[in-house]
């Protein structure tokens, strides 16, 4: 279970800090498939990185199974079982996707067991396995190779950056099914996806509506949903026209 | 055939991935030395009379045969300079493994600069290991400083891997190349100095040949105060194509000075130069640290992958 106590962040210059995060508390359970939506700037996206200790709080408390992970690295949240699967993929010169897949997995996978992870992910593994992470690589096959990390991974807590980002409409329909496979077969895995899109929303357990850097809804897919379909929840940023600007 | 001992053993099997005896020709150089050698029905291997060095001869047509010629300096003090040529027949194809490790225990700098010279027959085709590699706790230097110098007749291939991560203090790396028509060279260099070592790596390549075409990529990673030149220029003299890159990674105060150059003397010469310095990027680091890995082993990582 992961319980976040009046949780907050504030980055900037010294004396002039910006609240990306304020006094947020929230409560998942284990085996949740778990949906964090809301407008641009809202805060999820350095929620997530909180959680994964990329970036450190600056008060409140961060609690994985019982126990106040606040205080530990990255390195330590990742070997306690948290995967982080980044918005914009890391190229790597020189390393495999093989050697990737090795270093998640912890051990000397066999390139059979690769080949699942990549197959899981709908890449052909015989075109890929040896491919290095470099340059060569399209966003959308980073983001699947991505995905496959996490996959290869012994975790308890899987958390998505925007999955969905710089993926072509055919790459999109795959990642809906990869999700909706780990949803299906969580064992017992909690999974923290960010994302704009209805159909990542329509297969959530429940879903957070993040805003202003707190807590604005949560509850189950069926209550949450019809609420912010068709909406301007998403479009908040253009608020600020509907003012002075958009009236000129 | 001379026994060598365990350092020996050890300073062979990271310089040309060997055990013991080689398959094929092969000449083992240890302290001085020649301790074996084995020359095989195409393969001819006689040593030099007017100076120190072995001339290592490829009938041509000469096919999947390798040809090892390792050196290891054990003894504290020596210094050496020697001579190898490679003359290689029309149409062969063959694997040649240099490389040298020197373990100095004692003070006084141990040297070798090996001078290799490659004459490629029409059509040949060579692959090229060359690995360098030094150890030992005593205060006097591990010094290296090899010459290359290959010359290709029309249409051969020469593939190098010249590899040097860990041990040698000082090493002046001369790598000179002409080719013919048609003729084809790639070079691959994986460079890493530390402590205080200096590390001078220069290229030359004359595309002379119409349809000539060269591939320098270096890859190089200076870790502590060591300091690297990467000095590599082509030099364009008919229609040819021709490719450098210097891609390097520095950590802590190490340093590196990179300088591609490239001449054109003719309007189809078609060259290009890439250079890249920097630091381990943070990402990189994070990506493999939400993995599990310490900050420690994913540098580890990044570097090893970075020269493979």
């Amino acid at each position: 279970m992961l319980e976040l106590k009046h949780l907050a962040f504030a980055a900037g210059d010294t004396g002039k800090n910006t609240e990306i995060i304020r006094d947020l508390s929230l409560t998942i359970p284990d085996n949740r498939f778990i949906v964090i939506t809301g407008p641009n700037g809202g805060g999820k996206s350095t929620l997530a990185k909180l959680i994964a200790g990329i970036e450190k709080s600056t008060a409140g408390q961060i609690i994985f199974n019982g126990e106040d992970i606040s205080g530990k690295s990255i390195t330590e949240r990742a070997q306690m079982g948290i995967g982080f699967a980044f918005q914009q993929p890391v190229r790597f010169k020189g390393l495999t996707v093989l050697d990737l897949l090795r270093i998640a997995a912890r051990r000397q996978l066999s390139v059979g067991d690769a080949c699942e992870y990549l197959s899981e992910v709908g890449l052909c593994a015989k075109d890929y396995i040896h491919r290095e992470i470099n340059a060569s690589l399209s966003g959308g096959e980073l983001k699947r190779i991505e995905i496959a990390t996490i996959l290869a991974r012994d975790i308890q807590l899987a958390l998505f950056d925007e999955p969905e980002a710089g993926i072509d409409l055919w790459s999109f329909s795959n990642l809906i099914r990869i999700f909706e496979n780990m949803r299906n077969d969580s064992g017992g895995k909690t999974i923290i996806v960010i994302s704009h899109q209805e159909r990542i929303l329509s297969i959530a357990d429940e879903i957070i509506v993040l805003a202003d850097g707190t807590v604005q809804k949560q509850g189950p897919r069926d209550e949450i949903l019809p609420e912010i379909i068709g909406t301007n929840i998403a479009v908040n940023a253009c608020h600020k026209l509907d003012g002075k600007e958009a009236a000129e | 055939m001379k026994a060598m001992d365990a350092v020996q053993k050890r300073l062979l099997e990271e310089v040309a991935d060997l055990h013991d005896i080689p398959e094929g020709a092969y000449n083992l150089r240890a302290n001085g030395e020649s301790v074996g050698r084995n020359t095989t029905a195409n393969i001819d291997i006689q040593s030099k009379t007017d100076r120190s060095g072995i001339d290592i001869r490829i009938r041509p047509g000469t096919k999947h045969e390798s040809v090892h010629i390792p050196v290891v300096l054990s003894e504290s003090g020596l210094k050496e300079t020697v001579y190898n040529d490679f003359y290689i027949g029309e149409d062969c194809d063959v694997l040649i493994v240099a490389g040298c490790g020197i373990d100095n225990c004692g003070s006084q700098d141990s040297q070798h600069d090996g001078v290799h010279r490659f004459f490629v027959g029409k059509n040949a085709k060579i692959r090229y290991v060359e690995k360098h590699y030094g150890s030992g706790a005593g205060s006097g230097q591990r010094i290296l400083n090899p010459v290359t110098e290959v010359y290709q007749e029309e249409g051969s291939t020469v593939e190098m891997e010249m590899v040097q991560i860990k041990g040698v203090d000082s090493t002046q790396r001369t790598t000179l190349a002409e080719l013919k028509e048609g003729a084809k060279l790639i070079v691959q260099e994986r460079l890493m100095t530390h402590g205080t070592q200096q590390a001078y790596s220069v290229y030359k390549v004359d595309l002379k040949g119409s349809g000539s075409s060269a591939d320098v990529v270096s890859r190089s990673v200076a870790r502590d105060q060591s300091f690297q030149k990467l000095d590599m220029c082509i030099i364009g003299n008919a229609a040819c194509s021709g490719h450098t890159e210097c891609d390097s990674i520095i950590m802590d105060s190490g340093r590196i000075l990179a300088v591609p150059s490239l001449e054109a003397n003719h309007v189809d010469a078609a060259l290009v130069h890439e250079a890249a310095i920097g630091k381990i990027a943070g990402e990189q680091l994070v990506k493999l640290m939400t993995l599990g890995l310490t900050e420690a082993e994913a540098e580890a990582q990044i570097i090893n992958g970075f020269l493979k």
